[in-house]
C-alpha cells in the first residue's frame, strides 16, 4: 500500500539589487573571485552592516504578494555558527520578526488549484562560496552578503509534483514582481526539503527527515520521490523506527539521500537581535506604496486571458510561463491587437523564433509595435497570411521594419479595376487558350492564373484573380 | 620646551604664535611616549615616523594625540591588545579617527588596553600589564588603560578610548583626568573593534572638560557606515562649555553614596565618599540644587550581573570573526575546525575565554529566557529608572569606583570578597552604557595621595548640558589640567 507523504519546503532565492543586503559591495555574478567585496563582507574588525532599503522593500513586496502578515517593526537577528564560508561567524537573518508570516498562495497542478500555506518569509544574507580541490579549498566572497529571501512553507504539500509546481509558481511570482531573476543555473534558488510519511487516516505526522541544499527543481523532485520510497519501504517492512529525525543531503551522482547529522547533533544557533541595525518602523503608507507596485500575478493573468479574452487553457498557460511573455502580450493588447490574433502570433511564431535564436523575448527585434504592422496589414487584406509569415521572418533576420517589405511594389494587388485590366489584356492575347478551355480543357484555368501571377510577380490577390478569370471565361 | 601638558587651546595658541612647531610637538610626544613605555608599558605601538603638519585655524591641527589599539587605523598595526591580531595592519581607518586626521591632528601612538576592551584592570593586554603613572604598583583600571596613563603623564592633551561598561570613565578617575563617553551614536563606531555592540561607545580621555568637548566635536557626526549614528550637526559641545551654568538640579543615589551602606568600608572608601560630599557641596555653591534619591537596592545590585550576561553574549558573537582564516595568524590543523580552534586557543587570554563560555551559555536555547532575556528586561528597568530621574534632574552625580586606583597585586582576591552593595558602587557606570547616556568623569581630589573621580551622567542627547555642568564644576576645583608629574595638593 502507499502512504501519504507530507512535504514542507524551504526555498532560498537571491534577490536582485545593485548592492548587497548589508554592504555597499556590488551584488553581481563574476567569474573573478573576490571582485565584489567590502570590509564587512570579509568581517574585518570594526566593519558594520548597513541595511539596503531596496532589499527590505522587495522582501515586503513578496510578503504582500503571498498574503502574509507584516511585522510592525523591521529588525534582524544573528544566527551564530562557525563555518569557513561565514566570515563573521554569524549570519544576519530574521528569526523573531520575519518580514512575513502566515501567508497563502494558490498553485495549479493538472488543472486543479491547490492552496499552499506559507509559514514565514524572511530576509537574510548569503554566505561565501567554497571551491574544493584535492587538498585545499578556496573561498570566494563575491556571494557573501548577497540578499536572500527564505520562504518556509507549512508541511502542506503531498507529492514531488506538487512541490515542483509550487517552486515553479514561486519562481514566476519572483520574476513577475521583478525581485529576482530566479535562475537556478546560477544557483539563485536553493531548497531544503522536509519529508515524512503517514497512514492515510493517521492524526499525527510521521518522523520528519530534512534534505539540505537541493539546487535544482529536478533534484527536489527526485529527492522527494527517493525519500518517500525509502521511508515507505522501511515502514512496510516494519522497520519504521529506523527512520530517524535527521538531516540528509541529496547526492546527484548516486541519486540518493545521504545521512548528514542526527537531531541530537542539531546546532544551537544562539539567535539574538542584531544590535548594529536599529529597529525600523514599517508604516502603513509604505506598505500601501509597495502594494501598488505588485503586478497581476500569473494565475490572475491566466484567469483574465481565459475569461475576458477567450483564450484556451493551453495558450493562456503558455503566456503566463514567463513575465516577459505576459509583458509582450499585454503590450499587444494595449496596442489594440486582437487578443486571439496576438496570442496566436506569440505562442507559435514568436516563441518558436526566440527559442530557435536562443534569445530572450526582451531582446527580440519584432516588438509588439512592429508586430502590429503585420497584423494590421493582414487584417486590411494588403498582405496574405502567407506573406505575413514571410515578412515576419524576414523582419526577424534582417532586423528591418515589417512595413519596409510592404511597399507599393511588394504589396498585394487587391484592386478589382487593376486586376480587371491585367486579366483583360492577358485574355486578349490568349484567344487560342480560351477556345481550348471552352472546348472542355478546364485545367487551363490554372494557366490563366499563372499568367496573372507572372505578370504581377505573384502579388495579385489570388482569390480576387480567380473570381475575375471565372467571370471572363463565363462571359 | 614643554607644551604637551597644556590644554588644547593653549597649545594651539603656542603653535599660532610660532612658539613651537607641530613637528617639535610630535617629537616631544614621541619622547614622552618612550619614557612612559619604560615606566608603565602603556603602548602597543609608538609611531616613531609620525610627522608634524601645517597648523590651521582648527584647534586640533598639528597637535599629537593617541589612539586606543581597538580603533582600526590604516597602515598602522591595530591589535586590540590581542594575540589573535598581533600582526594585523588594517586597510581602512575608523570614521572618528579619520575626522581627527582631516582636522590636522597627528596620531603618535596606539595605546595598550585590556584585550578587546574586555577587562577593567589593564592587566590582560598581550603586551603585558599596564601600570598607573601616579603609582606603578597600582592599576589604571581599564580597558582604556594606556590612553589614561598617557594623558595623565602629559604625552599629549588627549587620547581616544572606548567604553562598554566604564572603560573610559573608570581609568580616567584612577589616573586623575577627564573621561567622556557621549550619547550612543554621537560618534560613529565604524572601525572600532566591537566588544558588545549595544554597549560600545567611542569617547575621549583628556585633562579638561573643554578639551573633551573640542575633541568630540570633531569625532562626532552621522556616518553612512554606522546605522546607529545620528545627525548631531546642531550639537556644539565646545560652545556649550562657554555658556553660563545651564543646569539647575542634580541628584545622587543614597544606596551608592551613604557610608552606612558599607559596614566593612576601608579607610580609602570612607575618604572617597567624604570627598564626594565635598564635591556635592561645591555643586551647591555653584547654585545647583542637589537632592538625594533612593533606588531599589536589589535593582542596583542586579546591574553587574546584567552587564556580564549581555556583554559576554554579544562579545562571543562579535568576536566569532577571529578565526585566523581571513586575517590574523593562520592556525595549525588538518581541518578548518582544527585550524580555527588552534588560532582561538592560542590567541585569546583565559579571561576572554571565560567570558566566551559565559556568553555562549546564556545564549543557549535552554538558558536564553532565564539569563539573556531576563538580563535584557532588567537592563530596561534600570534605564527606565534613570530616565525617570532625568525627568526631574539634569544629571546624576556619583562617585567613581570605591576609592583610588587599586593595587595590581591582590586586587583579584579583593573583588571576590566584595559585598553586593560595594560591587554596585564599583560598577554603576555600566548603567550609562545600558541607556546610551552621555557620561563624564572628572577628577575631584585625592585619597591616600592618589587621584579619585566623580561622575556626571545625563539623559540621551543632553551632551551639551552635561558638559556645561561638568565644565562649571571642574572650574570650582583645582584639578583641571593636572598631570601625574605636577601633582597638585588636596583641597
Amino acid at each position: 500500500m502507499n502512504y501519504k507523504a507530507v512535504i514542507g519546503l524551504e526555498m532560498h532565492c537571491e534577490l536582485k539589487s545593485n548592492s548587497k543586503v548589508f554592504s555597499s559591495a556590488k551584488n553581481g555574478y563574476s567569474e573573478i573571485p573576490n571582485e565584489f567585496v567590502r570590509p564587512v563582507d570579509m568581517a574585518f574588525p570594526g566593519s558594520l552592516p548597513v541595511v539596503n532599503k531596496k532589499c527590505v522593500k522587495d522582501a515586503l513586496k513578496m510578503s504582500l504578494a503571498l498574503n502574509c502578515t507584516q511585522p510592525e517593526y523591521m529588525y534582524f537577528d544573528r544566527k551564530n555558527y562557525y563555518y569557513p564560508d561565514l566570515p563573521k561567524g554569524y549570519q544576519i537573518t530574521q528569526m523573531e520578526s520575519p518580514v512575513g508570516i502566515n501567508g497563502k498562495t494558490i498553485i495549479e497542478l493538472n488543472g486543479k488549484e491547490i492552496p499552499v500555506y506559507i509559514h514565514d518569509i524572511h530576509l537574510e544574507e548569503d554566505a561565501a562560496s567554497l571551491d574544493h580541490y584535492y587538498s585545499t579549498s578556496c573561498i570566494d566572497y563575491n556571494r557573501a552578503g548577497v540578499p536572500l529571501l527564505e520562504l518556509v512553507t507549512e508541511p502542506c504539500l503531498s507529492s514531488a509534483d506538487e512541490a515542483v509546481a509550487f517552486l515553479e509558481h514561486m519562481r514566476s511570482i519572483y520574476q513577475f514582481c521583478d525581485v529576482s531573476e530566479g535562475d537556478t543555473k546560477k544557483g539563485q534558488i536553493r531548497c531544503d526539503v522536509n519529508v515524512s510519511i503517514m497512514e492515510e487516516d493517521d492524526k499525527e505526522f510521521g518522523t520528519r527527515v530534512e534534505i539540505k541544499n537541493v539546487n535544482s527543481f529536478g533534484g527536489v523532485h527526485d529527492a522527494i520521490e527517493y525519500e518517500i520510497k525509502r521511508q515507505s519501504t522501511l515502514k512496510r517492512e516494519g522497520r519504521y523506527n529506523e527512520v530517524e529525525q535527521e538531516t540528509r543531503r541529496w547526492d546527484e551522482e548516486t541519486q540518493s539521500t545521504i545521512h548528514m547529522r542526527s537531531k541530537v547533533d542539531a546546532v544551537d544557533y544562539k539567535y539574538f537581535v542584531e544590535p548594529n541595525i536599529p529597529k525600523y518602523k514599517i508604516t502603513k503608507e509604505w506598505l500601501e506604496e509597495i502594494k501598488k507596485e505588485i503586478p497581476e500575478l500569473p494565475l490572475e493573468c491566466k484567469h483574465k486571458y481565459m475569461e475576458k479574452y477567450g483564450l484556451s487553457d493551453y495558450d493562456a498557460s503558455v503566456i503566463i510561463k514567463e513575465k516577459d511573455y505576459v509583458d509582450y502580450y499585454e503590450e499587444c493588447l494595449s496596442l489594440g491587437i486582437d487578443a486571439k490574433t496576438g496570442s496566436n502570433w506569440l505562442t507559435t511564431q514568436i516563441l518558436g523564433e526566440i527559442n530557435h535564436e536562443e534569445i530572450s523575448l526582451k531582446d527580440f527585434y519584432v516588438t509588439p509595435k512592429l508586430l502590429k504592422q503585420i497584423v494590421d496589414a493582414t487584417k486590411e487584406g494588403t498582405i496574405s497570411s502567407k506573406q505575413a509569415k514571410e515578412i515576419f521572418l524576414k523582419s526577424c533576420t534582417e532586423k528591418k521594419e515589417p512595413k519596409s517589405y510592404m511597399s507599393q511594389e511588394n504589396a498585394q494587388i487587391s484592386d478589382e479595376n487593376e486586376l480587371n485590366q491585367i486579366v483583360g489584356s492577358i485574355m486578349e492575347r490568349s484567344q487560342t487558350q480560351i477556345e481550348q478551355y471552352k472546348n472542355g480543357k478546364t485545367n487551363l484555368f490554372d494557366y490563366f492564373v499563372g499568367q496573372v501571377m507572372k505578370e504581377t510577380r505573384g502579388k495579385a490577390n489570388p482569390v480576387l484573380t480567380k473570381e475575375i478569370i471565372t467571370k471572363y471565361l463565363n462571359s | 620646551m614643554k607644551f604637551l601638558n597644556k590644554s588644547i587651546e593653549e597649545i594651539h595658541e603656542s603653535l599660532k604664535n610660532d612658539e613651537v612647531t607641530s613637528q617639535e610637538l610630535v617629537q616631544e610626544s614621541i619622547q614622552k611616549s618612550k619614557e612612559l613605555q619604560e615606566k608603565c608599558n602603556a603602548f602597543v605601538t609608538i609611531i616613531e615616523d609620525a610627522k608634524g603638519v601645517s597648523v590651521t585655524e582648527n584647534l586640533l591641527s598639528g597637535i599629537p594625540y593617541g589612539v586606543k589599539d581597538n580603533y582600526s587605523t590604516k597602515d598602522v598595526l591595530s591589535t586590540g591588545s590581542s594575540n589573535t591580531l598581533a600582526d594585523y595592519v588594517p586597510f581602512f581607518t575608523a570614521t572618528s579617527v579619520q575626522h581627527l586626521k582631516d582636522a590636522g591632528a597627528v596620531m603618535v601612538n596606539k595605546t595598550a588596553m585590556d584585550e578587546f576592551g574586555m577587562g577593567g584592570t589593564g592587566t590582560t593586554a598581550h603586551t603585558g600589564v599596564i601600570r598607573n603613572p601616579w603609582d606603578v604598583t597600582r592599576m589604571c583600571a581599564g580597558s582604556s588603560s594606556g590612553s589614561a596613563a598617557a594623558v595623565a603623564y602629559g604625552v599629549y592633551p588627549y587620547a581616544l578610548g572606548s567604553d562598554t561598561g566604564d572603560s573610559i570613565r573608570k581609568p580616567a578617575a584612577y589616573c586623575g583626568i577627564v573621561g567622556y563617553k557621549p550619547t550612543y551614536g554621537l560618534i560613529s563606531r565604524y572601525g572600532l573593534f566591537p566588544f558588545a555592540s549595544s554597549l560600545d561607545h567611542c569617547g575621549v580621555l583628556t585633562r579638561s572638560v573643554r578639551d573633551a568637548a573640542i575633541v568630540v566635536d570633531t569625532m562626532k557626526g552621522q556616518d553612512k557606515y554606522d546605522m546607529t549614528s545620528w545627525d548631531s550637526s546642531s550639537v556644539h559641545l565646545f560652545e556649550a562649555t562657554k555658556k553660563p551654568l545651564l543646569g539647575k538640579k542634580l541628584c545622587y543615589i543614597k544606596e551608592l553614596c551613604d557610608i552606612k551602606n558599607f559596614p566593612d568600608a576601608t579607610d580609602e572608601l570612607k575618604d572617597h565618599l567624604a570627598n564626594f560630599f565635598k564635591t556635592v557641596e561645591l555643586c551647591k555653591e555653584l547654585g545647583l540644587e542637589v537632592e538625594e534619591v533612593s533606588i531599589d537596592q536589589t535593582l542596583l545590585n542586579a546591574s553587574a550581573s546584567v552587564y556580564v550576561v549581555l556583554s559576554c553574549a554579544e562579545a562571543t558573537s562579535n568576536l566569532s570573526n577571529l578565526t585566523g582564516i581571513i586575517f590574523g595568524k593562520r592556525g595549525e590543523g588538518n581541518t578548518w575546525k582544527e585550524m580555527m580552534m588552534d588560532h582561538r586557543t592560542k590567541g585569546f587570554s583565559p579571561l576572554i575565554k571565560r567570558r566566551f563560555v559565559i556568553g555562549s551559555y546564556v545564549l543557549q536555547k535552554e538558558n536564553q529566557e532565564r539569563y539573556f532575556k531576563n538580563a535584557a528586561r532588567v537592563r530596561r528597568l534600570l534605564v527606565d529608572t534613570w530616565k525617570n530621574l532625568f525627568q526631574t534632574y539634569d544629571a546624576v552625580i556619583l562617585p567613581v569606583g570605591i576609592g583610588p586606583a587599586k593595587p595590581l597585586e591582590g586586587s583579584k582576591e579583593m573583588i571576590g570578597k566584595m559585598s553586593e552593595e560595594l560591587q554596585a558602587l564599583d560598577e554603576h557606570l555600566q548603567i550609562g552604557n545600558f541607556g546610551g547616556f552621555p557620561s563624564i568623569t572628572i577628577p575631584n581630589g585625592f585619597v591616600n595621595g592618589l587621584p579619585v573621580g566623580v561622575n556626571l551622567t545625563s539623559n540621551c542627547k543632553e551632551d551639551e548640558l552635561l558638559l556645561n555642568i561638568a565644565y562649571h564644576l571642574e572650574s570650582k576645583m583645582p584639578y583641571k589640567g593636572q598631570t601625574c608629574e605636577v601633582k597638585k595638593n588636596e583641597l
